[in-house]
Formats: structure tokens, C-alpha cells, sequence
């Protein structure tokens, strides 16, 4: 069985994550670099005078394909190191898939992660 | 080739004639050898006020968005040379043309031979003509950041060649061309130009962008004005330290010899323009919370156009205190001129415009010393001078508004009635780089990945 965990973080916090979960045994992970708000509903400031809003405030979203065994154990390694304490620090969640292919040997399942 | 061999045999002519006239008292420059020094220092003023062309153009590629940079850096480069071209067959004529007013008015030579009995022993025609094209130039690329963003190509062009074939020139002529303001009681005063220049380019960019109407969303649907923060801080900053180096040929070259005063005008460019930087953080800081990088460069381009015009007749304090103040009103005035919902991305009217007006006024308060204009000292207020100077500043610069409002007004609606003024709205929205220049400021997108250096911010905010 498969998982794909997704975490939202921030982004001065990808070195931690990468380091936490190398040490957890993760061997790959994907980084995308996206926008969004939450709570908060993202901030104001102001440019030549003038207030603008900043909706969509920058993240990086990082994937990772594991087995179900592992999820907690990753989930548990990248939350450690995205926390700062504060508003904005981000979410993960997990989303169960259905197979993996990997392909240049043609593995699949828990085999391709 | 005969003209290089020229110039080589009068070099050396001078240098026989300066080495054979030892009896010259140590203090005192041979005539030939003062030439010679006049005409090396101005030339080379104005090679750094054509420098400020490249200070502008990056001051408004950064205040800008990035699907509009080509598009502003292409009207920079263009009204530069366009202007240039105006201003040698037609400008010049008319701003220095000399008595027989006509006869100066169409024709490089003509302008060129049309000056020489109106400018000083010391400056060459062509010496003059250079320093002179690139005060030109700048009056007309102030214009190019306040009508950003929204500008048709075709028609900012049009604008450039009139700015500086007939407007800018009736301006010259009025002043520094010997005209009636240079005639009057207590002649007007302008050292290097505050109105002349940069009031002249302010009240166009005023016209320019009154008539094109603000960008597409610039104000929200009850009426408050809206950021629409440009892409490249540092363009904003490089290009403001380009200009202020550059002013260091606009004042002291305006002096137009290389003589005594001009380090102490230096001097009091330098301070203006840090005292306007300096105040026009703290006001900008104090309202808005944060220290705002693009308002703190206006301030030291405000404390420079402020000082512009009085530089040469007032004291080393005068110059610090008339700086603070154009900082300070820059950031007023830029808050002001954005809620009368006239939208000008850069803040060219605030800083040439209003601040240079101030500039020029500000001389019947400050003057102490004979600017050449003047002709007396202590004309100011603060000096004892009366009200005698404050009345001549007040008509310059009321009248100069009055004509360049008038005149660029009309032009830039004659220009609206046959070509058009402003782009399509989905032009503006895409972005002026691709549909008027054909390719983007940064990277070409091909949909292929080749060229995908910048492909994520394509057609950017």
C-alpha cells in the first residue's frame, strides 16, 4: 500500500525538512514552489503610500511517495522540522494512491518509491 | 580625418602658445589654456547628463511591471533620440536662435551658426549644443514613467519628437535663450534648470497621464487608490545613484565654465540630495510605518531637482534645508497626486513637477549670492532682498505652467483624436512588451521549454 504525503511550508524551512527526513530513510521528494493563504487570509502592507493586499502569500509544497507503514514516522519527521512556532507554519496531509510505476526498471508499488 | 588634423595642430598651437607666455602670474590661467579647460568640462558634463538617460530608464523599468519593461526601456531609449534629432534641426534654433528669430528656426547649421553671437567667448557652438541636447533630452524621457503601463508606442513617439522640436524650446527661449523673463526688472532665475527642465517635463508627465486616465486597476470601485507595486527594486535604486551622479554634470556644468564655483556647486548638490533622501524616508516612515525603498530614491531625486535652481546663489546651509524640503514634499505629494486619481507609476510629477516648481521659488526666499541671473546679491527674502524677486519666480513659474499645461494638453489630445493615446484593455492587461515590441522584456516563451528562464512570471502581475 501507498501514500502520498503533502506538506505546505514554509519556505526558509526546506533545508530543515530535507535534512529531517534523509535521517527518517526518505530517498526522493518532489519541491513545488506555490501561493495560497489560510487562516490568517494572508497580509497588508503598503507601496509608495498606497495599502495593497497580499492574498496569496509564497510556500513550497513537498511531496513524498511512501509505504503506509511509513507515513507516520515521515509525517511525525517533517512537522519537527517545518514548526517555527508561529502563524503560517503550514499543514500536511496524506492521500492514498493507487500505484507507482518506477521508469527506467519498470518496478511498481512499494518497490518504485 | 581633416578635421581630427585640425583640432591636433590647434592642441598644439595652444600648447606652444601657453608655454611661450611664461608671464603669467601663477594664479592666472592663459586664456587659451581656460578654452580649452571650459570646453573639456562641459563636454564632459554632459556626457554624464546623457548618463542620467540610463538612470531614468531604470528608475521606471523598476517602478513598473515586468510585462511592460521592454516597452518603457524602448520609449527611453527612443525619446532620447528622437529628441536629440528635434531638438538639432528644429529646438535649438528656436531656444537660441538669436535675434533673427527666424533665421534659427529649421536646420542644424543654421541653429548651430545662429548662437554663436548669443553664447559666451568660452564655449564652443558644438560644446554647447551637446550639453544643451542633453538637458533637452531629459526634459522629455520625464514624461515616458508617468504615462507607463498604458501608452501606446506610436503615439509616446509622436510626443517626444514635439517636446523637443517646439515646447521645450519656447521654454529655452523665454529664460536661457535671452528671452522676456531674462529681460524683465528683476530677471527671472534658474541656475540649471528646476523649471526650465524639469517643471517642464513634470507638467507634461501631469497632462500625459490626466489624459490617458490611470492604469486598469489602480483604484478600486469606491475610489482609493491601489498599489500596483513595480518589479525590480534595485533598477529603482541603481537607476536613482545614475541620476545623482549624473547631476553632478547637470549643476555644476550649468555653470558653463570650468572656473571657481564649480565644486562648491558640487558641494551643495551633494547635500540637497542626501538631505531629500534622508527627510523623505523619515516622513515616508513615520506615516507609513515601514521605510519605503522606491519614496526614500524620490526623495534624493526631490532634494536634487529642489536645489537645481538656486544651487548657484545660495549658501551651503540653504542647499540642506531646500533639499529636506523637496524630500519632504515628494512623499505629500505623491500620496496627494495618486487620490486625485491621476495615476503616475514613478512619481515623475511629484518629483520634477511639483518639487521643481518649489525649486524655483524657493530662490526669492534663499538667494544670497549673484547666480549670473540675478545680477545683485542678497535678492532674497531671507537676505533682505524684498518681495522684489518672489514676484519674478511667481509669474516664471505660473506662466511656465500655464504654457506648458496649454501646450502639451493640446498636443497630447491632438495625438488621442488621430492615432490614439492609449493601448487596447487587453493589451494593457497582456502586457505591452509582446504587443507592440513582439518579444518580452525577459526570455522569449516559446511553449517548448527552450528559452524557460523566466517562462514561470511570463505575462507577471
Amino acid at each position: 500500500m501507498l501514500e502520498l504525503i503533502t506538506a505546505i511550508i514554509k519556505t526558509h524551512r526546506l533545508d530543515e525538512v530535507k535534512e529531517s527526513l534523509a535521517n527518517a530513510g526518505v530517498s526522493g521528494l518532489t519541491v513545488t514552489e506555490v501561493r495560497g493563504f489560510g487562516r490568517q487570509g494572508g497580509h497588508t502592507e503598503v507601496y509608495r503610500g498606497a495599502e495593497y493586499k497580499v492574498d496569496f502569500v509564497p510556500k513550497l509544497k513537498v511531496e513524498i511517495l511512501c509505504a503506509s507503514a511509513d507515513v507516520d514516522n515521515i509525517t511525525e519527521a517533517i512537522a519537527k522540522a517545518a514548526g517555527t512556532n508561529s502563524i503560517g507554519d503550514g499543514k500536511i496531509w496524506t492521500t492514498p494512491v493507487g500505484n507507482a510505476l518506477r521508469i527506467r526498471t519498470g518496478e511498481r508499488g512499494v518497490d518504485a518509491v | 580625418m581633416k578635421r581630427k588634423l585640425l583640432t591636433g595642430t590647434s592642441l598644439a598651437v595652444l600648447l606652444v602658445a601657453v608655454m611661450a607666455q611664461p608671464a603669467f602670474a601663477q594664479s592666472e590661467v592663459a586664456p587659451a589654456s581656460q578654452f580649452v579647460l571650459d570646453n573639456l568640462f562641459i563636454f564632459i558634463a554632459g556626457v554624464l547628463v546623457f548618463f542620467m538617460q540610463a538612470g531614468f530608464a531604470l528608475v521606471e523599468a523598476g517602478l513598473t511591471r515586468q510585462k511592460n519593461v521592454a516597452n518603457i526601456m524602448m520609449k527611453n531609449l527612443m525619446d532620447m533620440s528622437a529628441g536629440v534629432l528635434a531638438f538639432a534641426f528644429v529646438g535649438f534654433g528656436i531656444g537660441f536662435g538669436g535675434d533673427e528669430l527666424l533665421k534659427g528656426w529649421f536646420g542644424f547649421d543654421v541653429g548651430i551658426a545662429g548662437v554663436e553671437s548669443t553664447i559666451g567667448d568660452g564655449l564652443l557652438p558644438s560644446t554647447f549644443f551637446f550639453f544643451q541636447a542633453a538637458f533637452a533630452a531629459t526634459a522629455a524621457t520625464i514624461v515616458s514613467g508617468a504615462m507607463a503601463e498604458r501608452t501606446k508606442f506610436k503615439s509616446y513617439f509622436a510626443y517626444s519628437f514635439f517636446i523637443t522640436a517646439l515646447i521645450y524650446p519656447v521654454v529655452l527661449r523665454w529664460t536661457w535663450g535671452g528671452g522676456w523673463l531674462a529681460q524683465l526688472e528683476f530677471p527671472f532665475s534658474d541656475f540649471a534648470g528646476s523649471t526650465i527642465v524639469h517643471a517642464t517635463g513634470g507638467w507634461a508627465a501631469l497632462m500625459g497621464a490626466i489624459i490617458l486616465g490611470p492604469r486598469i486597476g489602480k483604484y478600486a470601485k469606491d475610489g482609493s487608490p491601489r498599489a500596483i507595486p513595480g518589479h525590480n527594486i534595485p533598477f529603482v535604486v541603481l537607476g536613482a545613484m545614475i541620476l545623482f551622479v549624473g547631476w553632478f554634470g547637470f549643476n555644476p556644468g550649468s555653470q558653463l565654465a570650468a572656473d571657481e564655483f564649480v565644486t562648491g556647486i558640487a558641494l551643495k548638490t551633494l547635500l540637497a540630495a542626501a538631505a531629500g533622501a534622508v527627510a523623505a524616508m523619515a516622513a515616508n516612515w513615520a506615516m507609513d510605518k515601514k521605510p519605503d525603498v522606491s519614496m526614500a530614491a524620490n526623495g534624493l531625486l526631490a532634494g536634487l531637482v529642489a536645489v537645481t535652481a538656486p544651487v548657484g546663489a545660495i549658501e551651503v546651509w540653504a542647499a540642506v534645508v531646500i533639499g529636506a524640503i523637496g524630500g519632504l514634499i515628494v512623499v505629500f505629494s505623491v500620496k496627494f497626486i495618486d487620490r486625485l486619481k491621476v495615476d503616475d507609476p514613478v512619481g515623475a510629477i511629484s518629483v520634477h513637477g511639483v518639487v521643481g516648481t518649489f525649486g524655483t521659488l524657493s530662490i526669492a526666499f534663499f538667494a544670497k549670492y549673484d547666480d549670473a541671473f540675478l545680477g545683485r546679491e542678497d535678492a532674497g527674502l531671507f537676505y533682505g532682498g524684498g518681495l522684489d524677486q518672489l514676484w519674478t519666480q511667481l509669474i516664471f513659474v505660473v506662466v511656465h505652467f500655464l504654457f506648458v499645461v496649454t501646450t502639451t494638453g493640446l498636443l497630447f489630445l491632438a495625438i488621442k483624436a488621430l492615432i490614439g493615446l492609449r493601448v487596447s484593455e487587453e493589451e494593457e492587461l497582456a502586457g505591452l512588451d509582446v504587443m507592440e515590441h513582439g518579444s518580452p522584456g525577459y526570455g522569449f516563451e516559446t511553449g517548448r521549454g527552450e528559452f524557460s528562464a523566466s517562462s514561470t512570471s511570463g505575462a507577471g502581475v
